[in-house]
């Protein structure tokens, strides 16, 4: 798996011809051939790194805000004004801070971060996001010696935002990390991706995304960072604490208390295509697995 | 016409099939085919539990007789979309792979209670012919009231498996409670002639 790469700009065929050619070259016609036999696919590690197509990407959301389907967001969001935008840096810090949107692309260069993501329904896909380490945006802050996490408040807009008119959750969306976990390289702000300004159903302007984590823990279209003292309580924790843990690490050994985590279906991959085994951390263990030593990830899910 | 309503109701209980038809001729099923088609066809078989169950109360409504010869057809749908719903699960999404399913069948309370209610459905299919229900004279009508826990069954299976209260497992359950309410009624004004 390509963590993220430095590369310029790609338009979405350019990728699909290169992955093409990678795989032509790198595997050889004997594996494409193999690749179509299901019950081998399990085997090829190739299969899970295709990118998402940038439909599948753009049209397959979950977003409450703009209601509870997925094809929802695409169709509700389009005319949801992100201009302009400010983020607020505050909380337990020295001097609180606001940033506009232009200030924000101004100050830290996006790079390409292709990514896995893993819903907590049982999906996945492959992204390729543009954005940077979210460390380099809280370093811009000094936090306190009483900051312990980070919460994320997502935007409250229910004239624009549809979904936001029903309690499905109680909004705005919250969200939260460890200050370790948020510090992380592989915390990332995301300001678009395949090349392109983030679609307003993939939460522009500004999100984040955390790779080894379930998906709703990457709040979308962020308007307050907020360094606190105490483990805060996200929308889903509050929603059923019994399903959704703080921590929400991708682990296929710990399940939802009504499904099994123990494999994913990839999107795009059709009708005969087989669920693959879900990786631990999903699959960014490497990176992440020290901030979690000693720690009882089936209590802490 | 009345001649023709039998098969009338018969090609019409096929909609299902065809939408899925084209929607995989014509590549419509999304991201999630897999998914689609299981959803798709367990939502409809609680729609023909909920149809099925309107047969009695229509009969009580309109004071007409008609509707209860559409019951048994319809009832014989419910049981054959809840048996592609089954196997499109089994088959499509875990490929026959016993060891999840059976996992997945003992601590997963909405799966557990959905292919409960897929066994209940099998006496009544078995025992749905003609011959059937003079075979077993009283206990026939005994035996058909499984239809009733296998609809609690079945929109608690739709319930548990969602995320959070979303709007249409309360619509089912909401018709669900109307019908069996009905039933309720009719015991009762029964009881009092």
């Amino acid at each position: 798996m390509i963590k993220f790469k430095n590369s310029e700009i790609t338009p979405e065929n350019i990728y699909k011809k290169r992955r093409s050619f990678i795989k032509s070259v790198g595997l050889g016609a004997s594996t494409l051939a193999m690749s179509s036999i299901p019950f081998l696919n399990k085997s090829l590690a190739s299969e899970r790194d295709k990118l998402t197509s940038y439909k599948d990407i753009t049209t397959y959301n979950n977003y409450y805000e703009f209601g509870t389907s997925k094809s929802d967001p695409y169709r509700n969001s389009q005319i949801f004004k992100t201009t302009p935008w400010d983020i607020a840096i505050e909380g337990e810090v020295e001097k609180p801070i606001k940033l506009s949107m232009e200030e924000i692309s101004e100050m830290f260069i996006s790079e390409e971060r292709i990514y896995r993501l893993r819903c907590v329904e049982g999906w996945s896909m492959v992204i390729p996001w543009m954005g940077f380490s979210l460390s380099k945006l809280l370093s811009k802050v000094n936090p306190t010696n009483k900051a312990k996490f980070i919460e994320f408040e997502s935007v409250y807009d229910p004239a624009q935002m549809k979904g936001q008119r029903y309690p499905v959750l109680n909004w705005p969306y919250n969200e939260g990390l460890r200050i370790d976990e948020a510090m992380h390289p592989l915390t990332t702000v995301v300001t678009g991706l395949y090349g392109k300004k983030l679609p307003n159903q993939n939460g522009a302007p500004l999100r984040i995304f955390i790779p080894w984590k379930y998906g709703f823990k990457s709040a979308k279209a962020i308007v307050k960072i907020k360094f606190v003292e105490n483990m805060p309580t996200s929308s889903w924790m509050w929603a059923s604490p019994r399903e959704y843990g703080f921590y929400s690490n991708v682990n296929p050994n710990v399940d939802h208390p009504r499904w099994s985590q123990a494999t994913e279906r990839i999107i795009g991959e059709g009708v005969w295509a087989p669920r693959v085994k879900t990786l631990m951390f999903n699959g960014y263990g490497d990176e992440v697995a020290s901030l979690y030593s000693g720690m009882d990830l089936k209590k802490n899910f | 016409m009345r001649r023709y309503s039998k098969t009338l109701v018969f090609f019409l209980s096929l909609w299902p099939i065809y939408v899925i038809s084209y929607q995989i001729i014509f590549n419509q099923l999304g991201p999630e085919p897999v998914d689609r088609i299981i959803n798709h066809f367990g939502e409809w078989t609680l729609i023909f539990i909920l149809l099925t169950l309107s047969m009695t109360p229509l009969k009580q409504i309109t004071k007409s007789v008609e509707w209860i010869k559409f019951r048994r057809m319809l009832g014989l749908f419910t049981f054959f979309y809840a048996s592609i719903h089954m196997l499109s699960y089994v088959g499509l999404d875990y490929r026959f792979d016993i060891e999840p399913l059976i996992n997945d069948v003992l601590k997963k309370k909405f799966i557990f209670i959905g292919f409960s209610a897929w066994l209940l459905l099998i006496p009544l299919a078995v025992t749905s012919s003609e011959k059937m229900v003079r075979l077993l004279k009283q206990n026939w009508k005994k035996i058909h009231r499984l239809i009733y826990i296998i609809g609690i069954f079945g929109v608690l299976h739709y319930i548990w498996l969602s995320k959070t209260i979303f709007f249409k497992p309360l619509i089912f359950l909401i018709i669900l409670i109307i019908l069996l309410l009905f039933r309720i009624k009719i015991t009762r004004s029964a009881s009092k002639i």
